[in-house]
């Protein structure tokens, strides 16, 4: 019954998009190199998978490639710029000891002390938030993406408070104004409610990699955590990788190659 | 009945007035979060939190707090409490009705609220909340209202009240257990990731809701002819000190949990009230306060003696609800989301309107427990004779 009513809801959405395929004029100016409105026949080759991870190579990430992935992210999702402790973030970067407090890495190799590291929504196997949200406005999906739906978010911020990642923002205020470069393939939000990462699962649905992966240039390894011929799999294979915070339970899918 | 809420005293319509106006400065300032968002507060990304969640915890357990009478007086047969029952539900109506208030004001989303009820979800603790909130609301007012008028038109009330006492004994401990379950469970929130959580939360309850009730009990009686019996002043008073006795070695448990074990995590929320963490002291003078406080009110209701005295106990009920409101209605909530999960710490303090929109909440629950006390007042001057408008009591 949900699931098929988000099935009958992206399929409207995705007739509506194709019927009306070209240039929405009116809705404003893309931002450069935004694609052009989707049309049925590209939602006939979805990325698929039984179960999507990240693989995080730490050793080729400083500020700048943090801030180049953070940018497509939030462009592609019309993230605003709030700064401040209100602020919103899907992408951002941390150093090691607030990305892994419950390490307590003390007298680390200097290049592992120095790294900045990406820090996002782990796409959790066990999700707190999911568990907490009284509405269902937080769902997992067969294919391990947790995602929001914006519209039945009533702004309790539960979630926020299960998230042990922090990987939770609450829009404080109407987040319109702060948008720098605004997307119209990619719906804004409202006040007074919560969003994160999602795994850009509207790209993954155009057959398409997330935002970040396309940006990080081979640093952020994207796949299916189910197939062992994976891109995924392999890298994980060859190298040790840690994930936040393990005692919290929650199974996070975001592995960071050390 | 209601009727007897609309004759008063001139000082009783102060009291209304004064109320209304109250709330409608407050319903001003809630008019002005609900057009501009909960940017108005001082939330943020880390706490996200704050003085309403606060305030939800709080009153749960002045709510809750009703059961220390009616436990005794259906499941002891202790007599004493015959007066006093009636205010001890009243309390507890119009403090749930506070504890909803303060769900709804802090909502990002508030004309979204029935998505809890239109999308039903059993794993999630909020759920289950107002799912005991609403039913502890309903068979107080169910409750109270009918063994009221049983009393006025002399009668003993209707059999099938009894199973509904029973009901609303085991209900009221619920509603503050599943409140401390919103908490308890989350697993990056340390300070209150402990198993003693719900005791900790009645323990704190059976303290501060009856201190309160025996605080506006004894304001009626210095106001009106009302007089609840010494012998219920006295007991009440002994429940109190046991209560907070047990509160605090409850916490003294977590002391020693956290600091014998020596795990960052369970240290750092309480170093954080106690001593400040990384560079952030704003709950430190708030929390030393209420310790001092908490002992100054043990070392005078301990002792018989003193707890008797009429002075001295307003004066240690006051304290007692003083300390016990900062520990649960400021430090709780904060120490929860500080440090934050990559080990920061995010200051937080109510806003004006925060605070302000709160007094909108406190307003009206005072409003209600006024006119309902009011009612029950009356009904009982009218059966045993006297007034209560604003006679002084007799010289005994
Ligand atoms: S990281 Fe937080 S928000 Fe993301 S799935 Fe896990 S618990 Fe939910
Ligand atoms: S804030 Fe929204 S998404 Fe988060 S728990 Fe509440 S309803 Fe669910």
């Amino acid at each position: 019954m949900k699931s098929s009513r988000r099935k009958f809801l992206k399929l409207a959405a995705v007739s509506a998009l194709g019927l009306g395929a070209g240039r929405i004029g009116f809705l404003g100016d893309a931002p450069a190199g935004a694609m052009d409105i989707p049309t049925a026949a590209d939602y006939n080759a979805p990325r698929e998978a039984k179960h999507w991870g990240m693989a995080i190579d730490t050793t080729r990430f400083n500020q700048e490639l943090v801030d180049t992935c953070a940018t497509a992210c939030h462009t592609q999702h019309n993230v605003p710029t709030i700064p401040g402790k209100k602020g919103i973030k899907w992408f951002w970067g941390a150093n090691f000891e607030e990305s892994f407090p419950t390490e307590h890495g003390h007298n680390l190799p200097e290049d592992v002390e120095h790294r900045t590291y990406p820090l996002l929504c782990n796409q959790c196997e066990e999700p707190m938030c999911v568990r907490v949200c009284p509405t269902q406005a937080t769902f997992k999906r067969a294919d391990g993406i947790v995602m929001m739906d914006f519209h039945r978010c009533i702004g309790c911020r539960y979630c926020m408070a299960g998230c042990p990642f922090g990987a939770r923002s609450f829009n404080f205020q109407d987040p319109r104004p702060f948008i720098k470069n605004f997307n119209p393939l990619f719906p804004t939000r409202t006040r007074g409610v919560v969003e994160k990462c999602n795994f850009c699962a509207e790209l993954l649905a155009l057959g398409k990699m997330p935002a970040c992966v396309e940006a990080s240039g081979g640093a952020l390894i994207f796949g299916d955590l189910e197939d062992p011929e994976s891109d995924i799999r392999k890298v994980l294979r060859e190298r040790f990788a840690l994930r936040r915070k393990p005692d919290a339970g929650t199974g996070p899918s975001v592995y960071y190659l050390m | 009945m209601i009727e007897k809420a609309l004759r008063g005293s001139p000082r009783y319509w102060g009291l209304i007035i004064g109320l209304l106006c109250v709330i409608g400065l407050g319903a001003g300032f809630w008019m002005f979060q609900l057009t501009k968002g909960l940017v108005v507060t001082d939330l943020s990304r880390d706490v996200s939190w704050g003085f309403y969640i606060a305030q939800l915890t709080y009153f749960v357990g002045v709510a809750a707090s009703a059961v220390m009478l009616v436990l005794p007086y259906y499941f002891h047969h202790f007599k004493a409490f015959s007066k006093m029952i009636i205010l001890g539900e009243f309390l507890a109506i119009s403090s749930v009705t506070m504890c909803m208030l303060f769900v709804v004001v802090d909502l990002g989303q508030p004309q979204r609220m029935l998505n809890i009820i239109f999308h039903p979800t059993p794993n999630s603790v909020l759920f289950w909340d107002m799912i005991v909130l609403n039913g502890y609301l309903f068979l107080n007012l169910i409750i109270g209202w009918t063994s009221l008028q049983a009393f006025r038109n002399n009668m003993t009330p209707p059999t099938w009240v009894k199973p509904l006492v029973y009901l609303s004994v085991i209900w009221a401990f619920s509603i503050h257990t599943v409140t401390a379950f919103l908490y308890a469970g989350l697993p990056g929130r340390h300070y209150w990731l402990t198993a003693i959580m719900a005791a900790r939360f009645l323990a704190s309850a059976f303290c501060s809701g009856p201190a309160i009730l025996l605080l506006l009990t004894l304001l009626v009686k210095r106001l009106t002819s009302f007089d609840p019996g010494k012998k219920a002043i006295d007991t009440l008073a002994t429940i109190i000190t046991y209560a907070m006795c047990v509160n605090v070695f409850f916490f003294l448990l977590e002391l020693f949990t956290a600091f014998y074990s020596n795990m960052p995590g369970h240290m750092a929320p309480i170093v954080y009230l106690f001593k400040g963490f990384d560079g952030d002291t704003t709950l430190v003078p708030f929390m030393w306060t209420a310790a001092v406080l908490a002992i100054i009110s043990l070392a005078m209701l301990i002792p018989y003696k003193i707890r008797q005295q009429g002075p001295a106990l307003v004066t240690a009920l006051i304290l007692l609800v003083i300390a016990s409101w900062i520990d649960k209605g400021m430090g709780l909530i904060v120490a929860g989301f500080a440090p934050n999960p990559f080990e920061k710490v995010t200051a937080y303090l109510p806003t004006v309107p925060e605070l302000v929109v709160s007094s909108m909440v406190f307003g009206i629950g005072a409003l209600m427990l006024t006119v309902l006390w009011k009612v029950a007042l009356s009904v009982r001057a009218e059966v045993e004779g006297g007034n209560i408008s604003m006679v002084p009591p007799k010289p005994e």
